[in-house]
């Protein structure tokens, strides 16, 4: 075992870390995942299979999405394009996380890492300062894709075991999860103070507005995220000192 | 025609996991333009604001709660609480509001 103590004695601080931050990341999956489980078990899914698909996909509307489809017995290609509408935000995150991997790093890391990109497990990692540590990555993912996966069987096993009032409770966790991503920088950045402002308000007008109140919640996402990243980036270009900063990280960050 | 659960799985699985691993796998230079690396560098932010309003509240039981738990959430994150803290805060203040609300 001279190979894993090895890799635990190089890699164990971040591996733990990588836990410690995925903990409450995991314990808001469970819980979604359990209410995910109830749209599952509608589509026909049994546990192990649900336990599966949360495995592979850990997408909340994504998933969400596709087995709703399941449901109304769908065609293989429907359900494909709906997963990639859904989960095309997915696409930029992969895109943004690829830039910040040391060019020393491994092609089998990579891979790794993108399994399992996750809106909560982006922003942790993005969130650290210096080149991505896949090992910071997989101690997040183990109590993150415990959760989701578990979670997802348990919801399609037991449906409606806990009362109405809990799950309306919980049901904030990953928002207050998003909340503690994004509010730390808007505080020491006043454009991405803008950015967070501006996609509050606009995200309420498309969700009332005629037509686009239509499109899915992930199609709405993709479009304003589009949007409202392009104009920011072309108004207020970030300077290279900034990039620079973010990437070798600061030193008061918490 | 009637679809198989596995294959269903299979399909959704595979769009998922391309999304997610192809472009960190491909996308191995530096990307040298300013609009891109500045674009990719408010996604998160973008993304992220955009999911949590005005979904957050319309995720609770009753609306008021969830309006509470985003303006109190969002001034424990302000002020420093960690992430975990900021979740179990905006999750305990919903349950006493709907509490009384409902």
């Amino acid at each position: 075992m001279a190979v894993g103590s090895g890799l635990f004695a190089r890699h164990g601080k971040a591996i733990k870390e990588g836990i410690r931050d995925g903990i409450p990341i995991g314990a808001g999956y469970f819980v979604v995942a359990f209410s995910l489980g109830i749209v599952a078990r509608n589509a026909g899914l049994s546990p192990w299979e649900g336990f599966v698909a949360s495995f592979l996909n850990n997408a909340s509307a994504g998933e969400y999405a596709g087995f709703t489809l399941m449901a109304a017995n769908a065609s293989y290609l429907e359900l494909a394009v709906v997963t990639f509408i859904a989960n095309a935000r997915y696409l930029l995150m992969s895109t943004a996380l690829s830039q910040r991997f040391s060019p020393k790093t491994s092609i089998l890391h990579r891979v790794l890492v993108g399994f399992d990109v996750t809106d909560e497990l982006f922003g942790i990692a993005i969130a650290r300062p210096g080149p991505i540590d896949p090992f910071y990555s997989y101690g997040a993912f183990i109590p993150a894709l415990l959760g989701w996966s578990v979670g997802t069987a348990l919801g399609i096993a037991m449906g409606n075991v806990l009362p109405a009032r809990a799950v309306s409770a919980l049901s904030v966790a990953l928002y207050g999860m998003f909340l503690a991503i994004i509010i730390p920088p808007a505080r020491q950045n006043r454009v991405v103070l803008g950015c967070v402002a501006v996609s509050f308000v606009a995200s309420l007008v498309f969700s009332v507005a005629p037509f686009v109140a239509t499109l899915s919640p992930g199609t709405r996402t993709i479009i304003l995220t589009v949007a409202i990243s392009s104009i920011v980036a072309l108004v207020f270009p970030v300077s290279d000192e900034e990039l620079m900063h973010e990437q070798q990280g600061d030193e008061n960050a918490a | 025609m009637q679809h198989s659960t596995l294959m269903y799985i299979a399909v959704m699985s595979a769009v998922t996991l391309s999304v997610k691993i192809l472009p960190l796998a491909l996308i191995r230079k530096p990307i040298k333009s300013r609009f891109i690396r500045s674009f990719l560098y408010y996604v998160p932010y973008v993304t992220l604001a955009v999911m949590t309003f005005p979904a957050i509240v319309q995720a609770t039981n009753v609306p008021v709660a969830g309006a509470i738990a985003l303006v109190i959430g969002i001034a424990a994150a302000w002020f420093g609480a960690s992430l975990f803290q900021v979740a179990a805060i905006c999750c305990a203040l919903v349950f006493v509001v709907e509490l009384f609300v409902s």
